[in-house]
C-alpha cells in the first residue's frame, strides 16, 4: 500500500526542524513513496513482472544565500540524521549565489484539489496480463506480424508531501496507468517494428486492448519493404507522436534557465513573431484528469495557465523561482517543467492536409535527438510514407530530415485533430521547405 | 562478510534462509543488494547552480523460471519486506517449475581500486577547482559566453546473495568531468562538450592541470563550428575518426548483437553466427576487463566474472553477449554482460567496452582516397532500431573532403545507416585505435549504464548524411 500521508509529513517535519536547529536560515523537503506494478508479455506469453517500492526524501537547506541538497532512499531515523547534518554542513561552504531562495510566500499553491489526479483501481497482475494478452491476439490477426518486441502493463501510484520552512505543506496522490504493444511484421525479407502505446490517470481512459493491438499491427505492416528517396526540398508532414517533440524542443528553448544563460535561439524573441500567426501554444496546468495536470510545482508555487504563443508571437517563459530572479520575472510555476502543453487546432482536416500539396512525406518515426536549442538546427533520421495527390503510396526509410526551427516554425500549418493523449500533444502538422537526404 | 545486513534487523543467515527457499524451485535468481552513494557539483553560468548529494539504499529480490522473470525490489532491507517480495515473486511463477543452477564462478579479478570519489576529496576543494575551471576558460577568448563545468562522482557497493549462501561482491568507483563553452562571433552561438571519466580517482584529471586540456578540447569544439557551413545532404563515403566515433559500432552492431534480441529472434543477426557479416579485417569485442575503464567491471551484475568476448572475428559473426537468463535458453554460457542500472531494474544483456581492433591503413590514405564526402570526428547522441537495423548520430564535430583533402567544418550533419550493411561497407580500418575519453551512457529498455566504446579510423564506403544542403 501506498504510504499514507501523516507518514511522509512526519518525515518532512523532522528534516525541516533538525535542519533549523543545525543552523539552515531555509529549508525545503520532499518526501516520495511510488509504487509501481508492471508484467511483460511476449508472444501472448508472461515474459516477467515486477513490484517496486520506492522510497525517496530531497532536502535542501539554505544559510542565507547559500544552498545544498541531499536525497536519500533509506528513510530510517538515524540515517536521516546524518543526511541532514551532511547537507548543512555541505551548505557552510558552497558559495552564495544571490539568487537562491524560496519562494515568496504569496506564490504558494493555497486551493482545493479537483483534478481527479488519482484512480484507486488496482489490477491485480492476472488482469493486467489478461488486458495486454488481449492485445496482443488482436495484434496477431494478420499474418504478417510474426513476433512481438514485448507488450506490457504498468500500474503507478504515488504520493508525497513537499514542506518548506515558509510554511508550505501539502502534497498529493497521483496514478497513471500504461499500456503498450510493439509488434514485429515480416514480408518478403522485410523486417519491421512499430508501437501503440496508451497512458493515463484513470484506468478506464485507456484504449482499449482491441485499438492497441490492431494499431500497433497496422503501423508495423505499413513499414514493410521501404524505398529509399533521392535527396530532394520537399514538404513533411508529422505524425502526431512525432509533431509534439517540436513542443517540447520549444517549451527547452524558452525555459527561464536557457534564456537566463543566453544558449537557446529564443533568447530576447519575446513579443516577437516567433511562428506564423496561425499558432498558438498553451500550457494548461489545470486540465481534469490530465496527464500533465498539477497543483503547484517542485518548490510549492501554483501553476499558472501559460498562453505561451499568441497568434504566432511569443509571449511568456517557463519560469522557476532562481531563473526567474535572473531575468527580473516572478516564477510561473514552471520548476517541473510544462503541464499540459499544446498547439491549439488548426483550421484544416487530416483528410484536407493531406491534399495541401501534390508530393509530401509522411514521417511517424524519427531516430536520434537532433534538435540543437543553441542555434535551431534540426536534424535526424526518419521513416514514414510518401504520400502523392493526397493518397498514401509506398514506405520510405533511412532519410534524415534537417531544417532550422527558425524557418520551421514559421512554415508549420496544423490540422484539427488535436488529442490529450500524452501529457505534451499536437496536432499532425505539416511543415513546407524542409530538406531530405537519401540517395 | 557481508556489509549489508550490519544496521538491519534481520541477520544474513535469515536471509539466505528466505532467498533459498523462494528460489527452490526456480532456474536463477538471487537478492541483488546494493547501496550507492553520490555526488553531482556543476557550475553555471559563473555560479556554483547546485551541490547534490544522494545515496541509494535498496534491494532486488529476482526469480527467474524458464523465460519468466518475476521481480520485486524495495528499500526497506527487513525481513517483513524480504517475505513479502518473496510472496510477490512465488505467486507470480506459481505451477512453473525449473531447476536451480548454483554455478558462477568465483574470481578475484580486480580492474579498480577501493578508490571512493565521493570522499577522497573535501567539497570545498572541488568546488575551488570548478571555480578555477571557470576562470580558465572564460580567460580562454572573449567569445567565451557560457561556461558549465561538472563533477559526478559515484561509489555504487554491490553483494549478490544466491540460494545456498554464495555471496558475491563488488565495489564500484565511477567518476565523471564534462565541460561545456559557449562561445558567440557575430551573433553566431556555438557550444562544444567534452568530458573525461572512469573508475578511479578525480585525481587523474586534476593532477598537472590535465583539466585545462578538457576546456581546451571544449573549447576549440566550439570554435571550429563557429566557421562551419551547411551538411550536404545525400549518400556519400564517410571517414570516422579514431575513439568516440566508434558508439557507431556500439549502436549499429552492438545492440543488434545482444543475447535478448537475438534469443526473441528480433534482431537482424539473430540466425548469421559462423557467417560473415562485416569486411575482411573487422574484429569487434566486447570488453568487461580493460583497466579503470568507465565499461569494466569485475563481476557483472549477477556475480559473473567479466570477461573479453569476441564478438565479430574477421568480418564472421562469433558471439552474442549472455546473461544468464537469454545463454540458459540459448544454451550457452553467460560471457558476464548481465547488467542493471540499480537495484530498482530487472538485468538485461548489456554491453561493456565495445571496440574495433586495429587494421593496418592510415587515417592520411582514408582521406586522401575519397573524392567527396564527409569526415566525422565527434559524435553526439546516437540511436539504433534492432528489428531494421537502421541507425542515426549527430555529429558534433565533422568535415566536408574534397578531392582528398579536408574542408570546411560542417554543422548539423546527421549520418543515418543499416548496420548490418554498413559493416560489409567498411572499406579501410585503421591503425590508430583508441578508446573514448569515459563518457558514454547506454539507454536501453529506460535503463542508463556505464559503457566505453573504442575503434581506429574508419573508411565506409557509403553512408546517407543528413544536411539542409543538396
Amino acid at each position: 500500500m501506498i504510504k499514507e500521508e501523516n507518514y511522509l509529513k512526519k518525515i518532512a517535519e523532522t528534516c525541516l526542524t533538525q535542519s533549523k536547529k543545525l543552523g539552515s536560515s531555509d529549508a525545503s523537503v520532499v518526501v516520495m513513496n511510488a509504487i509501481s506494478e508492471n508484467v511483460n508479455i511476449r508472444n501472448k506469453q508472461l515474459d516477467g513482472s515486477e513490484r517496486s517500492d520506492n522510497l525517496a526524501v530531497t532536502l535542501t537547506t539554505y544559510i542565507g544565500k547559500k544552498k545544498a541538497s541531499i536525497s536519500s532512499s533509506n528513510l530510517n531515523e538515524k540515517n536521516i540524521s546524518k543526511l541532514v547534518n551532511r547537507c548543512v554542513e555541505a551548505t557552510k561552504i558552497t558559495p552564495e549565489d544571490e539568487h537562491n531562495s524560496l519562494p515568496e510566500k504569496e506564490l504558494h499553491y493555497m486551493g482545493d484539489k479537483e483534478l481527479e489526479l488519482y484512480d484507486e483501481t488496482h489490477l491485480d497482475n492476472e488482469k493486467k496480463i489478461d488486458f495486454i494478452k488481449e492485445a496482443e491476439e488482436y495484434a496477431f490477426e494478420s499474418d504478417k506480424i510474426v513476433n512481438t518486441n514485448g507488450s506490457g502493463f504498468s500500474e503507478n501510484k504515488s504520493n508525497f508531501i513537499l514542506a518548506n520552512s515558509n510554511g508550505f505543506m501539502d502534497g498529493y496522490k497521483t496514478s497513471q496507468f500504461t499500456a503498450y504493444c510493439e509488434v514485429v511484421s515480416k514480408s518478403n525479407g522485410s523486417m519491421e517494428r512499430d508501437y501503440e502505446y496508451t497512458t493515463k490517470r484513470f484506468f478506464s481512459d485507456l484504449l482499449k486492448p482491441e485499438t492497441i493491438g490492431r494499431n500497433a499491427a497496422k503501423y508495423a505492416i505499413n513499414k514493410l519493404n521501404p524505398k529509399k528517396i533521392k535527396s530532394e526540398k520537399i514538404s513533411i508532414i508529422f505524425d502526431k507522436r512525432i509533431s509534439k517533440n517540436f513542443l517540447t524542443n520549444f517549451a527547452g528553448a524558452i525555459s527561464s534557465s536557457a534564456i537566463a544563460k543566453g544558449t537557446t535561439f529564443l533568447k530576447d524573441k519575446i513579443n516577437n513573431q516567433v511562428f506564423n500567426k496561425s499558432i498558438n501554444i498553451i500550457d494548461r496546468g489545470n486540465i481534469i484528469k490530465g496527464n500533465g495536470s498539477r497543483y503547484f510545482d517542485s518548490e510549492g508555487v501554483k501553476v499558472d495557465n501559460l498562453e505561451l504563443v499568441k497568434d504566432g508571437v511569443l509571449k511568456d517563459y517557463l519560469i522557476d523561482s532562481y531563473n526567474g530572479k535572473k531575468i527580473n520575472r516572478k516564477s510561473n510555476g514552471r520548476s517541473s517543467g510544462t503541464t499540459n502543453l499544446y498547439f491549439e487546432n488548426g483550421e484544416l482536416s487530416f483528410e484536407d492536409l493531406i491534399k495541401s500539396e501534390k508530393k509530401i512525406i509522411y514521417v511517424n518515426e524519427t531516430i536520434g535527438r537532433g534538435a540543437n536549442l543553441i542555434t535551431g538546427d534540426y536534424s535526424v533520421g526518419a521513416s514514414g510514407t510518401m504520400i502523392e495527390n493526397g493518397e498514401f503510396m509506398y514506405p520510405v526509410s533511412e532519410i534524415t530530415i534537417a531544417g532550422n526551427f527558425n524557418e520551421m516554425f514559421q512554415n508549420i500549418t496544423l490540422a484539427n485533430d488535436l488529442e490529450f493523449k500524452y501529457s505534451t500533444n499536437s496536432p499532425t502538422i505539416l511543415i513546407t521547405g524542409m530538406t531530405v537526404g537519401g540517395k | 562478510m557481508s556489509n549489508f545486513f550490519k544496521n538491519s534487523e534481520i541477520d544474513i543467515s535469515k536471509a539466505e534462509k528466505i532467498v533459498s527457499e523462494t528460489l527452490k524451485n526456480c532456474d536463477d535468481g538471487e537478492l541483488y543488494l546494493e547501496d550507492t552513494k553520490s555526488e553531482v557539483i556543476v557550475l553555471d553560468d559563473n555560479k556554483i547552480k547546485s551541490s547534490d548529494y544522494s545515496t541509494d539504499l535498496g534491494y532486488g529480490f529476482r526469480a527467474v523460471t524458464g523465460e519468466i522473470i518475476a521481480y520485486s525490489h524495495s528499500n526497506e532491507i527487513s525481513e517483513k519486506s524480504l517475505v513479502n517480495s518473496s510472496q510477490n515473486l512465488k505467486s507470480s511463477l506459481k505451477n512453473k517449475k525449473g531447476t536451480y543452477n548454483y554455478e558462477i564462478k568465483n574470481t578475484n579479478q580486480k580492474f579498480y581500486g577501493d578508490t571512493d570519489p565521493v570522499e577522497e576529496k573535501s567539497l570545498k576543494s572541488k568546488i575551488d577547482i570548478l571555480n578555477e575551471i571557470n576562470s580558465y576558460a572564460r580567460s580562454k577568448d572573449s567569445s567565451v559566453k557560457q561556461v558549465t563545468a561538472n563533477f559526478i562522482g559515484e561509489k555504487k557497493n554491490v553483494e549478490i546473495l544466491r540460494a545456498g549462501g554464495q555471496l558475491l561482491k563488488d565495489e564500484r568507483p565511477l567518476v565523471r568531468f564534462n565541460v561545456s563553452i559557449m562561445v558567440e562571433k557575430n551573433g553566431k552561438k556555438e557550444t562544444g562538450v567534452y568530458g573525461v571519466g572512469g573508475r578511479q580517482s578525480y585525481d587523474v584529471y586534476l593532477n598537472d592541470d590535465n583539466w585545462k586540456k578538457v576546456c581546451d578540447e571544449a573549447f576549440r569544439i566550439a570554435t571550429t563550428n563557429l566557421d562551419s557551413k551547411p551538411s550536404p545532404a545525400g549518400e556519400m563515403k564517410v571517414v570516422l575518426g579514431p575513439g568516440w566515433p566508434a558508439i557507431l559500432i556500439h549502436e549499429a552492431v552492438g545492440h543488434g548483437l545482444e543475447g535478448d534480441f537475438n534469443r526473441k529472434k528480433t534482431s537482424v543477426f539473430h540466425n548469421l553466427v559462423g557467417q560473415k557479416v562485416a569486411s575482411d579485417g573487422v574484429t569487434i569485442i566486447d570488453d568487461g576487463t580493460l583497466d579503470k575503464r568507465r565499461g569494466s567491471l569485475n563481476i557483472d551484475d549477477e556475480g559473473t566474472p567479466t570477461e573479453k568476448t569476441v564478438l565479430i572475428e574477421n568480418g564472421i559473426l562469433k558471439n552474442f553477449m549472455q546473461d544468464r537468463l537469454n545463454a540458459r535458453l540459448m544454451n550457452t554460457k553467460s560471457t558476464g554482460n548481465g547488467r542493471r542500472e540499480s537495484y530498482k531494474h530487472i538485468v538485461m544483456p548489456r554491453m561493456r567496452n565495445t571496440i574495433m581492433l586495429n587494421g593496418n591503413e592510415t587515417q592520411e590514405e582514408m582521406i586522401k582516397s575519397v573524392d567527396k564526402g564527409i569526415f566525422a570526428v565527434s559524435f553526439g547522441g546516437g540511436q539504433v532500431d534492432i528489428t531494421s537495423g537502421k541507425f542515426v548520430f549527430n555529429c558534433t564535430e565533422a568535415y566536408e573532403i574534397n578531392n582528398g583533402k579536408i574542408g570546411s567544418p560542417l554543422k548539423g550533419a546527421t549520418l543515418i545507416g543499416d548496420g548490418p550493411s554498413s559493416l560489409k561497407e567498411i572499406l579501410m580500418v585503421g591503425n590508430d585505435m583508441k578508446l573514448d575519453p569515459g563518457i558514454g551512457t547506454c539507454g536501453k529498455a529506460g535503463q542508463g549504464v556505464p559503457v566505453g566504446v573504442g575503434q581506429p579510423s574508419l573508411l565506409i564506403d557509403k553512408m546517407t548524411v543528413g544536411g539542409t544542403k543538396i
